[in-house]
């Protein structure tokens, strides 16, 4: 079913606990080709869902049966490629992730691009300056001397420091939902400060000193106004204020 | 038209393609072309661990792993590359480790390991612990190191760039090629999605490592950008695939979902039960039950449905029972999973079992090459300058049917290898070989009478019956019977794809255009599969024919090699290879004939597979 339109509605949906009966249900898309119009508009689909159906089965069902071209990223499908973060109902969220009853399918569903990032055609946007970030920031482990024969050793303790921060999927919700970052395309964002904290606090690594450099820049890790949207955004339940705080902190204390 | 010139060029950004451009990039001017961006690929997906006898917790060697390996393919493993995979294992995990991947830790600080479907102690007297692993999300945490390392080496990446046809300097659909003569493979073609562009790369050694083709199906635990890419334009250039028929369908996919949870859950201590509660395993792999190898567990799952021992309303379903273990042990080991249940079936794992289902998983079969990575064109003569590696690739490690954690071990080591030797196969090269005067043009045909045909059927459709008769017939269980039946459908699908029609015309971004040539290749995939299937007419891992339950090795100790013909070719695939099948299935404009490849053996016997 993830990957059809159709459900197996017979089959074992049925039953299952918090599943629920087909019902209709309208998104109302936020469209933009540039090879059509300058002008972005609404657009408004009314589909068939069924009780697991998400946020991007209703796409998929639009794009496959109504209108071929509605156009958006996506892969895996089950939240871990990153591919299809997007704006539902005015707030960052994984459309693969997204269950439609848990959006309240009464009312239309807005559906919008990532704000921040140039959009390149409908819900897709362009993530090049997204990734730029997330390269300057260095994120692979730094090691100077000798490599060791077998494996670095790690306390389970010492590798659980920087767990959180490794969830990440690069799917830009954070960045995206960032009001400095709306504002000022220059910051770094949260997602490119989650992976330096990645970085930061892993025991093996040596290359602290410079990232906190490279953070401690007007664009860096003091433009965060601690507003948590990041935080509520992140898909994979990352605490990203927290781990920005911590960077904070590192910074100042160069502890780390 | 854009044309680049690069001494190795990289088609996907998966594990398999990442791992081979930190090598190739080492000594070779390098370019990776993949459809999406790295991190998107599925390698991302694979969660369990990724085995290597390590011996970190626990008496280990990489010869047991070598046996488990070849056993769990149910011997049709060619048993040097086996080998091969299982002692550079070991560098393989070493190499991760050191380039940055936060393993799981033993309380010595070393990587820690945990037990995995069919992987044992000194040949199959108990499970042991070989895979090494980051909590579930292990697949994750190479990709995601993989991609590091490559921003590191400031490796070139051409993103959402699609690979629609490779370059060769025969036609090896229809030209007869000597045994020895030399075939070189000189570029591929790619589609920039986001400005509409066609870009020839003309390159000196070519890694094919584009994953594989789960989307043939309808439940599967595969992307959507699984539709076997690489595979089919190897094909459709006339090259061989080999042993399509070994589909792996893993136990444990969402009920109704196919959203894959990781065999890990039973490497912590989860179990399967029917509806009656049974730990119903122990009946069928008495030593080592719910870690039997997937093929059998699949099977057993699927039997006890079929026998009216289902869980659900519908009976049509078991269950993975984790409320035994400590919610603290879940958290830690098995976050992601539990999260799964938790977001799309609305189940909380502590206290409820979770309903599942065998999903569409990982294609053994693929592009055969040798341990090189380099491709084969036929039983034994290679194509110069062109490799594969990973799901895209049949090497074969997996035989007839994968061992858990195996793929990803196998994307690095191969992925690795063929890395190694693309690069230094084009330090031999002096120039690049001539392309033909319009190399796109075939591309750009197809392309422009897909995106101008003004009105036909919808993809979708077409996509839908597709997946639809590979699931009723080509699944866990097979017969001649729905074989012929896919193979039937398959036929008037490949038809009716001649008149698909895209409703996006433009040529921006135009992911309409690009579902419908992916399709295609979907197309070709499922008809090797159910060739080369209706042609096995014997039970050997993830091939299991009801009508012929056993073991043939006197009949099928063999790498079937499927080629697709001109109706005029002769119907022996190739005449000095060891042996043909005489299946031929014709298809209208083409024919699909049958070869095989002998299983290189070294030291294991074939033995009744039991567990």
């Amino acid at each position: 079913m993830t990957a059809v339109l159709e459900n197996t509605a017979n089959t074992a949906q049925d039953g299952q606990a918090g599943a629920v009966a087909s019902f209709e249900v309208t998104l109302k898309i936020r469209r933009y080709n540039p090879e059509v119009s300058e002008e972005a508009i609404w657009e408004e689909h009314t589909v068939t869902a069924h009780g697991t159906d998400r946020v991007l089965d209703a796409l998929h069902k639009i794009k496959w049966e109504l209108d071929g071209s509605l156009t958006f990223r996506r892969s895996c499908a089950h939240g871990i490629c990153g591919s299809d973060a997007m704006r539902i109902n005015g707030r960052n969220r994984l459309a693969c992730k997204t269950l439609l009853k848990d959006v309240n399918p009464d009312k239309p569903i807005t559906v919008e691009p990532i704000k921040g990032l140039p959009v390149v055609k409908d819900l897709v946007v362009d993530m090049e300056p997204f990734f730029a970030s997330y390269r300057e920031i260095m994120p692979f482990l730094i090691t100077s001397g000798n490599e060791p024969s077998r494996e670095n050793i790690q306390s389970q303790a010492d590798r659980d420091r920087f767990d959180d921060t490794t969830k990440c999927i690069l799917c830009a919700a954070c960045t995206s939902s960032c009001p400095v970052f709306w504002t000022d395309g220059q910051y770094f964002g949260p997602a490119a400060i989650v992976n330096a904290h990645r970085f930061i606090f892993d025991s093996r690594d040596e290359g602290a000193t410079q990232r906190l450099e490279v953070l401690n820049d007007k664009e860096g890790v003091w433009r965060c106004r601690t507003t948590f949207n990041c935080t509520e955004a992140c898909p994979r339940g990352i605490e990203v204020t927290k781990a920005i705080q911590e960077v904070k902190r590192a910074m100042i204390t160069r502890a780390f | 038209m854009q044309t680049h010139q690069y001494d190795v060029v990289i088609v996907g950004a998966g594990g398999a393609g990442m791992r081979a451009a930190l090598e190739a990039s080492k000594g070779a001017r390098t370019a990776v072309i993949s459809k999406l961006y790295p991190t998107r690929s599925h390698t991302g997906a694979a969660q369990g661990g990724m085995c290597a006898a390590l011996a970190n917790v626990e008496e280990d060697n990489w010869e047991w792993h070598t046996f488990d390996t070849i056993k769990g393919g149910d011997y049709l493993v060619d048993q040097d590359a086996a080998e091969i995979m299982a002692k550079e294992a070991i560098d393989a995990v070493l190499d991760l480790e050191r380039m940055g991947l936060p393993f799981n830790r033993t309380p010595e600080g070393r990587i820690d390991q945990r037990r995995f479907g069919g992987h044992t102690r000194n040949h199959g007297e108990a499970a042991v612990r070989r895979a090494c692993y980051a909590a579930d999300r292990t697949g994750h945490m190479i990709l995601q190191t993989l991609y590091q390392n490559c921003v590191k080496q400031d490796v070139e990446f051409f993103n959402e760039f699609y690979v629609l046809d490779l370059l060769t300097d025969h036609d090896l659909t229809t030209e007869q090629i000597e045994d020895g003569a030399e075939v070189n493979a000189t570029g591929v073609v790619a589609y920039d999605l986001a400005s509409g562009e066609t870009h020839v790369f003309q390159a000196k050694a070519i890694i094919f490592a584009t994953g594989g083709a789960g989307k043939i199906f309808k439940t599967t635990s595969n992307a959507h950008t699984l539709t076997g890419d690489g595979m089919a334009l190897a094909y459709r250039r006339g090259l061989p695939l080999e042993d399509m028929e070994f589909f792996q369908f893993h136990p444990t996919g969402l009920a109704g979902l196919g959203i894959l949870l990781s065999e890990a859950a039973r490497g912590e201590g989860g179990i399967l039960r029917n509806a009656d509660g049974e730990r119903f395993m122990e009946r069928y792999a008495p030593t080592i039950k719910d870690l039997a190898p997937r093929d059998i567990v699949a099977r057993s799952m699927a039997n006890e449905v079929r026998e009216g021992r289902g869980a659900g309303p519908n009976k049509d379903y078991v269950l993975l029972d984790l409320t035994h273990l400590e919610p603290a042990h879940i958290d830690a080991k098995l976050p992601d999973i539990t999260e799964f249940a938790r977001t799309y079936l609305g189940i909380e794992p502590y206290t409820e079992p979770v309903p599942v289902y065998p999903t569409a998983h990982y294609a053994m079969g693929g592009v055969p090459t040798n341990i090189k990575g380099e491709v084969l064109r036929d039983g034994h003569n290679v194509v110069k300058g062109l490799y594969a590696a990973g799901e895209v690739a049949c090497v074969s490690v997996h035989g007839s049917n994968r061992l858990g954690t195996n793929s990803l071990l196998d994307i690095n080591v191969f992925g690795k290898r063929s890395g190694r030797s693309a690069a230094a196969y084009a330090q031999t090269v002096e120039q690049h070989l001539p392309i033909p005067e319009n190399p796109a043009a075939r591309v750009e045909a197809q392309l422009s009478e897909m995106r101008d045909r003004p009105d036909g059927e919808r993809v979708a459709e077409v996509r839908k019956a597709l997946q639809e008769t590979m699931d009723a017939n080509a699944q866990v269980f097979r017969t001649q019977e729905s074989l012929e039946q896919a193979a039937s459908d398959i036929r008037d699908l490949q038809k009716r794809y001649r008149n698909v029609s895209v409703q996006d015309k433009g040529t921006l971004f135009n992911t309409d255009l690009l579902e419908a040539i992916e399709l295609g290749f979907l197309l070709d995939i499922a008809e090797v599969t159910v060739v080369a299937a209706l042609n096995r007419r014997e039970s050997r891992g993830g091939h299991y024919r009801e009508d012929f339950p056993d073991r043939d090795d006197t009949n099928y100790m063999l790498h079937t090699m499927a080629y697709r013909r001109p109706t005029s070719a002769p119907d022996a695939a190739d005449g000095h290879v060891e042996g043909y099948f005489d299946h031929v299935e014709d298809f209208g404009d083409y024919k699909v004939v049958l070869g095989s490849k002998t299983v290189t053996q070294t030291r294991y016997e074939p033995m009744e597979r039991k567990y």
